[in-house]
């Protein structure tokens, strides 16, 4: 069993390098934000915000452009931090445990914290290659481990079936809906704790888009997911919970049901009811 | 007057349709176009007539020999210059194995790890500075450092001063090559739980490679036809070379030397070795022009 996941509940004090096994079933603050602020620059992007967000459900960020809800995303598995002059205030916590804690590396945390793309990226390899990517990078090269791991998360991708008999051959050969597919195949291979979409099927035609929304309703029995979406209906269909931002606030966040059909924010109403976005 | 008249025949009488209604116009058109045409054509003149030259006067003496033999001493006949052709290939393999590595670990500094850095930016300068410095001036580069300090010209010598010729080219195009790499792949990277390292052995400088194998070639072809920086270097030799510390022949030398003296078969000779220089540096840019298409 890889490190990471071995238990070690008593991990705010100690100087473990990993986060703790989940302790409880629909933990509420799974991944939790604590007053927030994040700057690009002198430029503030996110403005005190806070939320818990709960485990194995879908939480679904939406709000017009440049409202924040990518760059929060981005944080939760620290990837602004490639981005140069960027700064944070507040926290973020896993499972109670700040992703900022100087004892975790930052690859660690990024194979807890997986990410899928708006445009599918899958590498320049043969599918095979690309699902175990994650694995060989944190040094398991063992043939049966990696080929026990690329069935397992094709599956969990529903793309098993459509590519078993090619997975030597270049993952560039797919169509559109198939590469998003693999690259959460890739994503879930690492097994991480909460898994991130970024727009995932912004990119998509609409049957694809189907396949992986379904997708993410089955995603949820094992992963913590959360979902930036500019498509409101796409929300409605796939998501638990649902947070609205707007110019860098979290102006509402409650369960989707609620927000879309009594919001309490005259501004999430507007935005829903399609007055701006 | 009919409305549809006369101005309606002008029109089908010109040849160049609505438009252009006057003669003069129609025939700027064509001069222009034929100007064109024709100079375009004038540009391969230089090109196929080398090629033209080059084969008419150095097929007669090319056989198998001219690899095998040494050149022969002032009004002899017979030999070759395989000597020429092996120091060509090692002078060149030697700056080779000083260039590409300077120069595509340098380009990873500047396009990964530091790309708006003020070093990274110095180093840019600088290569581009140096894409223009005389051939020359990286031979007496080469003399000062390695000949004046070890007493005698060598093939290390001439290696160096090959070494700084292709080093700016190498580090240049290497850097094109690495940001030719698409973002998307080092974010997907990353987002996998990989370091720098990894991501840059991993998927950038495999992407990457072909850019940075046709730099290389370019830069290969560029050498091995350069005679000034191996003048006071390499100086040259009329026998093989036994060790990397002696004067050592080359191709352009050999071809400098023979085309200026007396001797009809030695100036015969000279042309046979340009055919062969021709031939690989020829060969040289096709191949990387191939390597490169291939990814794009």
């Amino acid at each position: 069993m890889p490190t990471f996941m071995q238990e070690d509940k008593n991990s705010p004090s100690s100087a473990s390098r990993e986060f703790p096994e989940a302790s409880a079933p629909g933990r509420p603050d799974f991944l939790s934000v604590k007053n927030f602020n994040f700057f690009y620059g002198k430029k503030q992007a996110l403005f005190d915000v806070s939320m818990d967000i709960p485990e194995k459900q879908v939480t679904a960020f939406i709000g017009p452009s440049g409202c924040g809800k990518s760059t929060l995303l981005r944080n939760f598995n620290r990837m602004n931090e490639l981005i140069d002059g960027v700064n944070y205030t507040g926290d973020i916590k896993l499972l109670g445990r700040s992703i900022y804690d100087p004892a975790i590396e930052v690859i660690a945390l990024r194979r807890s914290i997986g990410i899928v793309f708006q445009k599918s990226n899958p590498f320049p390899k043969s599918i095979y290659e690309n699902v175990v990517y994650g694995l060989r990078i944190a040094g398991r090269n063992k043939k049966a481990e990696l080929d026990e791991a690329v069935e397992r998360s094709l599956r969990g991708a529903a793309l098993w079936d459509e590519v078993k008999d090619r997975l030597h051959e270049s993952a560039l050969g797919l169509s559109g809906g198939q590469m998003q597919r693999l690259c959460i195949a890739r994503a879930i291979a690492n097994r991480p704790k909460v898994l991130l979409m970024d727009e995932p099927c912004s990119a998509l035609d609409p049957i694809a888009t189907v396949k992986v929304e379904e997708l993410i309703s089955q995603l949820t029995e094992e992963f913590t997911i959360v979902i930036v979406t500019h498509n409101m209906q796409q929300a409605t269909r796939c998501s638990d919970r649902t947070a609205f931002f707007y110019l860098g606030k979290l102006i509402e966040y409650d369960t989707t049901h609620k927000v879309f059909s009594n919001p309490s924010q005259k501004q999430t109403e507007d935005y829903i009811t399609g007055r701006f976005g | 007057m009919d409305p549809i008249g006369t101005h309606s025949l002008d029109f089908f009488s010109e040849g160049d349709g609505v438009y252009s209604k006057s003669a003069s116009r129609a025939l700027g058109n064509r001069f222009l176009s034929t100007l064109c045409i024709t100079l375009s054509l004038l540009t391969m003149v230089p090109l196929l007539s080398i090629i033209y030259l080059v084969l008419k006067n150095g097929l007669p003496l090319l056989k198998w020999s001219v690899f095998t033999g040494l050149p022969p001493a002032a009004g002899m006949t017979g030999g070759g210059f395989g000597n020429a052709v092996v120091g060509t290939l090692v002078m060149v393999g030697l700056g080779l194995v000083l260039a590409a590595p300077l120069g595509i670990l340098s380009a990873i500094y500047i396009n990964e790890y530091s790309p708006v850095g003020r070093l990274a930016q110095a180093v840019r300068l600088v290569a581009k500075l140096l894409t223009g410095i005389p051939s020359i001036i990286c031979g007496v580069f080469a003399f000062a450092v390695v000949v004046s300090t070890s007493g005698s010209f060598s093939a290390y010598a001439g290696g160096v001063a090959l070494a700084v010729l292709m080093l700016p080219t190498i580090l240049l195009t290497s850097e094109q090559a690495l940001l030719g790499v698409q973002s998307a792949y080092r974010e997907a990277s990353y987002g996998l739980g990989a370091t720098k390292f990894q991501t840059i052995i991993r998927i950038v400088l495999p992407d990457a490679l072909p850019a940075i194998m046709t730099g290389i070639m370019l830069a290969v072809a560029r050498a091995a036809g350069e005679t000034a920086p191996l003048i006071f270097t390499a100086l040259f030799s009329q026998y093989w070379a036994k060790s990397l510390g002696e004067p050592t022949a080359s191709l352009s030398v050999l071809i400098y030397n023979f085309s200026t003296v007396p001797f009809p078969y030695q100036v015969q000779m000279a042309w046979t070795a340009s055919l062969v220089l021709v031939a690989f540096v020829t060969a040289a840019n096709i191949a990387a022009q191939l390597a490169f298409a291939k990814k794009h």
